[in-house]
C-alpha cells in the first residue's frame, strides 16, 4: 500500500485514514478499469467501503435489539469467516512455513500462557521464528555467493 | 461500563488505531527505504497472523468438559468443506454459521 499510495496528493491522509481490510484486498489484488483515474479508483473504493462499515454498524447498533430472533451462536460467522481466509492464504501463498509457524506458536502461547494473554506472546514467537529463519536463509545465500563469485571471474 | 467509560474505550481504540496505521506510512513514506528485512516479513507474517487469528476463535472452547469443543469443531469442519467445495466466502460463512446457531440452539442445549 506504501507503494500504491505514492502520488495521490491531497488524497493520501484520507485513503490510509480510510484504509479497512476490505479496502486493503480490493485495492492489492484489482486494478482499476480501462480509463479510470487510478486515484479517484482508490478514493472511491476507501469512500464506499468506508461509508457501508458506518452505515452496517449504525444500523446493527440501533436495530440489534429488536432482532426476532435468539443469535446465540452468531459470532461464530467471525471464526467461519477467519477459517475461510486462512484456506484462501494457505492456497495462495508458495512458502507454507509462516503459516505453520502461526499455528504452532498460537497452540503452544495459548497452552502456556491461557487464553486470556496468549495473544502477545504468540505474536512474539512468530516474529522472533520468522527473523530467525530470514537469518538463516541469508547465511545460506552468503555461503553460496562466494562460489557464484568464482564462477563469474573464471567465466571473465 | 457507563456511557462516559465506553466513549473512552472507544478514543482509546480509535487513537491506538490511527496511531498504529499512520506509523509506517510517516517512517516510510518519504525518500526513505523500508529495510529488505522488514519487506520480508511483511510477506511472510499474512499466513501466520491469518492462523493466529483463527486459532483465537477457540481460545475459550473447553475441549476436556461440556461439550468437548463438538459444535464448534463440526461447524468449523463444515466451513472447510463448504470453501474448498464452493470457493465462496458468502457460502462458507452463512452455512457454517446456521449450522453452528442450529447446534447450540436445538441440539446441545
Amino acid at each position: 500500500m506504501l507503494k500504491r499510495y505514492e502520488g495521490t496528493g491531497w488524497m493520501r491522509p484520507y485513503l490510509i485514514f480510510g484504509m479497512c481490510d476490505e479496502t486493503f484486498s480490493i485495492l492489492a489484488s484489482k486494478e482499476p478499469p480501462e480509463g479510470v483515474d487510478r486515484n479517484w479508483f482508490m478514493f472511491w473504493v476507501t469512500l464506499l467501503d468506508h461509508m457501508y462499515w458506518v452505515t452496517g454498524a449504525a444500523l446493527g447498533g440501533l436495530a440489534g435489539d429488536i432482532v426476532p430472533f435468539s443469535t446465540e451462536g452468531l459470532s461464530f460467522a467471525m471464526t467461519a469467516l477467519f477459517i475461510t481466509i486462512l484456506i484462501d492464504q494457505v492456497q495462495k501463498e508458495h512458502d507454507h512455513m509462516p503459516t505453520i509457524v502461526g499455528v504452532v506458536a498460537s497452540i503452544v502461547a495459548l497452552a502456556l500462557f491461557g487464553a486470556d494473554s496468549f495473544m502477545l506472546p504468540a505474536l512474539l514467537m512468530i516474529v522472533a521464528t520468522l527473523m530467525l529463519r530470514q537469518k538463516r536463509q541469508e547465511r545460506a545465500d552468503v555461503a553460496d555467493s562466494p562460489k557464484e563469485q568464482g564462477d563469474c571471474v573464471c567465466d571473465r | 461500563m457507563g456511557i462516559a467509560e465506553q466513549a473512552i474505550a472507544i478514543d482509546l481504540a480509535a487513537a491506538g488505531t490511527i496511531f498504529t496505521r499512520a506509523l509506517p506510512f510517516v517512517a516510510f513514506g518519504g525518500k526513505r527505504q523500508m529495510p529488505r528485512w522488514l519487506e520480508e516479513l511483511g510477506d511472510a507474517l499474512p499466513g501466520a497472523i491469518f492462523a493466529l487469528l483463527a486459532i483465537y476463535r477457540f481460545k475459550d472452547v473447553d475441549f476436556l468438559a461440556g461439550t468437548h469443543g463438538a459444535p464448534e469443531l463440526l461447524a468449523a469442519a463444515a466451513v472447510v468443506g463448504l470453501h474448498l467445495w464452493k470457493h465462496s466466502m458468502l457460502i462458507s460463512v452463512a452455512g457454517g454459521t446456521i449450522l453452528y446457531m442450529i447446534i447450540v440452539q436445538c441440539v446441545f442445549v
